[in-house]
This record gives structure tokens, C-alpha cells and sequence, in this order.
């Protein structure tokens, strides 16, 4: 118990940063995720392509090069970000390829007739997104995000390969100091309690878009 | 009066309409019957301009428009669609006072107040607060009617106002179209129910798939 309250701090430290990254990509790679897969429906083939481009790009190779490649590699060309701004920035742009691809498919999931039904109501394009298909889309892409985001969590541990202090490297850390199995139960744990409370909090939302069908 | 001459719409090399010419005076009903495939809801289509004609002519009280680029508030052209086409995710009240509201831009009471004396009006007054899937098919269609009443159309147009619904409820929906007809209301009815037809119509036209295609 002792030796529990003594590495703790240091743990919770660690997964302060691990939350700080999993929600800075979230508000990063949501909406980014969003805007692209507009262009990936959107009539201008170039556009559609370049998107799709970029999607397979992230979907195609690792998470854990692609932030080696921007944290490591990019200075060789004289990039240089910060390990933290580095770490953001792989995650928000990987993220927002596989949002991409899910909101893609949201979209499409709505009905021709919605999008004709707004314009002989007269409705913008911009006012046909936001007010018509948006909040169907969401709906439909709630558990496949929620998955995503689960996934977040624990891809977020990857960010000890360019030496940032997460939850993972503080566990490992102290393992590594003290010879013992503890630190990485705890670990495990406050990862679980992580993904318990996500899990929770996107159920709730799920259920407030339950109020049609 | 709504008048069209010599219109003509083709998709690809098949022409579906060919130099067609008609017009609905004022307060009065058009019936358009034919055979299926014959062009009857691509005829619609093109009046409601969610299809672009190849040439002819559209003129509105004697004055030229396009109803495919037309996007003025005055010479609206409502459209109740054969499925409806309501927006599951609001309730009844919100489906018809969107438009309103967001390109009418009438403020949010003045809308409500127009939309509950429609609803009264179609003998929906107790489903305000409802969503389009807790309502029957017949009560659905009358909320996309009162829809498209509270943009103030010159002409209300249906297509197959009779083939989603009980057949019990053509009478109905005869009913109905008679006494919006009774208040003034212009209307264009696409039907391959011919008896249907022929109780409502003040003039009737005939369109059979075109030979030349
Ligand atoms: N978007 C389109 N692209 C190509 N062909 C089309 C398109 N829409 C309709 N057509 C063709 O035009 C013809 C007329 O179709 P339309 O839907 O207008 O017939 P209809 O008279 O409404 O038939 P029904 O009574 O079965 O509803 C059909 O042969 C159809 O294949
Ligand atoms: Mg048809």
C-alpha cells in the first residue's frame, strides 16, 4: 500500500499527459476528420482524390512510423517540431483519415431524398448539412467513432517511442527502478478506469441520440 | 397559372420527354397519368427542378423562370414526395417550421404559430411533438403536405399521393386535395391510379413512354 502511494503520483502524471493527448487529438482530428470526408463526397474529382490519397497514406502504414517519421525524420529536412507538438500533430492527422473514412460513410448513408426534400424547401447547401444530415450522421457513426476513440486511449501509448512522459513510460519507469509488477498493474488499471469512463460517457451519448429512430 | 411549353428531357441518348406542353390554371388540378416508365416522375422532376430540362420553356403568371436554378422565395413549387422524405431526426413541428424560419426567415413563434393552424388544418393537431416514425403513413404524408404548404407555394405537386398508403385512405386523400383545392391551392398529382385520377382532376394529361427512344 505504501509503495502504491508512493509511485502513484508520479503515475497519474503520466496519465494526465496520456488524456491531454487523447483529447487535443480528438478536438483536432473530429473536426478536420469531418471537413475531409465532405471533399470525399464532394463532386470535384481531383479533391476526392487527393483525400483519398491522404486517407490510404494514414490507413497504410503504422501510427508508430508515421510519429517516428515526424519527430525523427522531418528535422533531417530541417522540421523540427517540439516531441509533444509532434506527438499531436501525427496522432491529430492519422485520426482525422480514419474519422474521414467513417463520417464518409455516414454520408452516404443518407437518403438522396433528404438532400432533395431540403431543396425544394429551398435550403442552402450549407444550411442541408448542418440542419439535415449532420445529426443523422451522427447518429449513425456513433459506435464506429466510439470505437475509435477507445482505440485512442491505447494508441496514445505509443507516444513513448519519442520519449514523452505518458502513463505507459511513468509504469515503466518505475518497474524498471524497483523490480517489481506493481507499477504496471496499475498501469493497466488506470488505463481500464480510462476506457470504463469513455465507454461510459459515449453510451450516454448514444442514448441521447436514441430519441428517433 | 403555371405554363410550360415544349419541354424536353433526355438521359443519355433516350428521351423521356419529348417537346411536352401544359398548363394549370390557378385553383385548379392537373392529373398526370401514364403507363410506369412512361416519364411521369421525371416530368415532375423537371417542374419542381430537381432535374434540369434540355429546352422548353417554364413561365410562372406569364413570367419566365427555371425552377432548376430558380431560387427566389416567390414562385415556390412544393413537392410532396411519393416516401415522404420527412426529417426523422425532428419532431413534426420542426419538419415544417426548418424552412420557414431559416429562408423565409419568419421568427421562430410566427412559424409555430402558421405550422399548429396547418396542422389543425390536416387534422394533426395532437402530433406536434412527435417524430415522423411514431406516426401512421397517412399522418406522415399529411405532415409532408403541411411541409410544403408553409412555404407559400404557387403550386403543390404530388407524386403517387396514393401508392405508399392503405388503399383504404385513397378516399382520403382525394378528400384532402379536394378541399386544399377548395382553399385556392394549385395542384400537379402524378398517379398511375386512374379512377384516383380522374375524381380529383379538373384536367387531365396523358404521357406514354416515348417511341423514339
Ligand atoms: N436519373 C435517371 N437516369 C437515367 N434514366 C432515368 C433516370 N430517371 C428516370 N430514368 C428513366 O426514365 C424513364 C421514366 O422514368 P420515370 O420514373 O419518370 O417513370 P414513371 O412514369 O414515374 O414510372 P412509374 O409509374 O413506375 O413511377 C424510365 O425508363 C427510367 O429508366
Ligand atoms: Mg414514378
Amino acid at each position: 500500500m505504501h509503495y502504491i502511494s508512493e509511485i502513484l503520483p508520479s503515475l497519474l502524471s503520466g496519465a494526465g499527459m496520456t488524456l491531454q493527448i487523447f483529447l487535443w487529438t480528438l478536438i483536432g482530428s473530429l473536426p478536420l476528420g469531418l471537413i475531409l470526408s465532405l471533399g470525399l463526397i464532394s463532386k470535384i474529382k481531383p479533391l476526392q482524390w487527393l483525400i483519398n490519397f491522404y486517407v490510404w497514406l494514414m490507413r497504410g502504414t503504422p501510427l508508430l512510423l508515421q510519429l517516428i517519421f515526424v519527430f525523427y525524420g522531418l528535422p533531417l529536412i530541417g522540421i523540427v517540431f517540439p516531441r509533444y507538438e509532434a506527438a499531436l500533430f501525427a496522432f491529430i492527422l492519422n485520426y482525422a483519415a480514419y474519422f474521414a473514412e467513417i463520417f464518409r460513410g455516414g454520408l452516404q448513408s443518407i437518403d438522396n431524398g433528404q438532400y432533395e426534400s431540403a431543396r425544394v424547401l429551398r435550403l442552402s447547401y450549407g444550411q442541408t448539412i448542418r440542419k439535415i444530415v449532420i445529426p443523422q450522421v451522427v447518429k449513425i457513426v456513433i459506435p464506429s467513432v466510439g470505437n475509435e476513440v477507445i482505440n485512442l486511449i491505447k494508441d496514445s501509448s505509443l507516444v513513448y517511442v519519442i520519449g514523452i512522459g505518458d502513463l505507459l513510460r511513468a509504469g515503466n519507469v518505475a518497474t524498471a527502478r524497483d523490480v517489481t509488477l506493481v507499477p504496471l498493474v496499475l498501469v493497466a488499471v488506470l488505463y481500464l478506469l480510462l476506457t470504463a469512463v469513455t465507454t461510459f460517457v459515449l453510451r450516454r451519448i448514444e442514448k441521447r441520440y436514441s430519441y428517433w429512430k | 397559372m403555371l405554363e410550360i411549353k415544349n419541354i424536353t428531357k433526355s438521359f443519355g441518348d433516350r428521351t423521356i420527354i419529348n417537346k411536352l406542353s401544359l398548363t394549370v390554371k390557378d385553383g385548379e388540378i392537373l392529373s398526370i397519368v401514364g403507363p410506369s416508365g412512361a416519364g411521369k416522375t421525371t416530368l415532375l422532376r423537371c417542374i419542381t427542378g430537381l432535374e434540369q430540362v434540355d429546352s422548353g420553356d417554364f413561365l410562372v403568371d406569364g413570367q419566365p423562370f427555371d425552377p432548376y436554378t430558380n431560387r427566389s422565395n416567390d414562385s415556390v413549387i412544393g413537392v410532396v414526395f411519393q416516401n415522404f422524405e420527412l426529417f426523422p431526426h425532428l419532431t413534426v413541428l420542426q419538419n415544417i417550421t426548418l424552412a420557414p424560419t431559416m429562408v423565409l426567415k419568419q421568427s421562430e413563434a410566427a412559424a409555430k404559430a402558421e405550422a399548429n393552424k396547418l396542422l389543425a388544418r390536416l387534422n394533426l393537431g395532437d402530433h406536434g411533438d412527435q417524430y415522423p416514425y411514431q406516426l401512421s403513413g397517412g399522418q406522415q404524408q399529411r405532415v409532408a403536405i403541411a411541409r410544403a404548404l408553409a412555404m407559400k407555394p404557387n403550386v403543390l405537386c404530388y407524386d403517387e399521393p396514393t401508392s405508399a398508403l392503405d388503399p383504404n385512405l385513397r378516399q382520403e386523400v382525394e378528400k384532402l386535395i379536394l378541399s386544399l383545392k377548395a382553399d385556392g391551392m394549385t395542384q400537379i398529382v402524378v398517379s398511375h391510379d386512374l379512377t384516383f385520377a380522374e375524381n380529383i382532376a379538373d384536367e387531365m394529361l396523358h404521357v406514354e413512354p416515348n417511341q423514339s427512344k
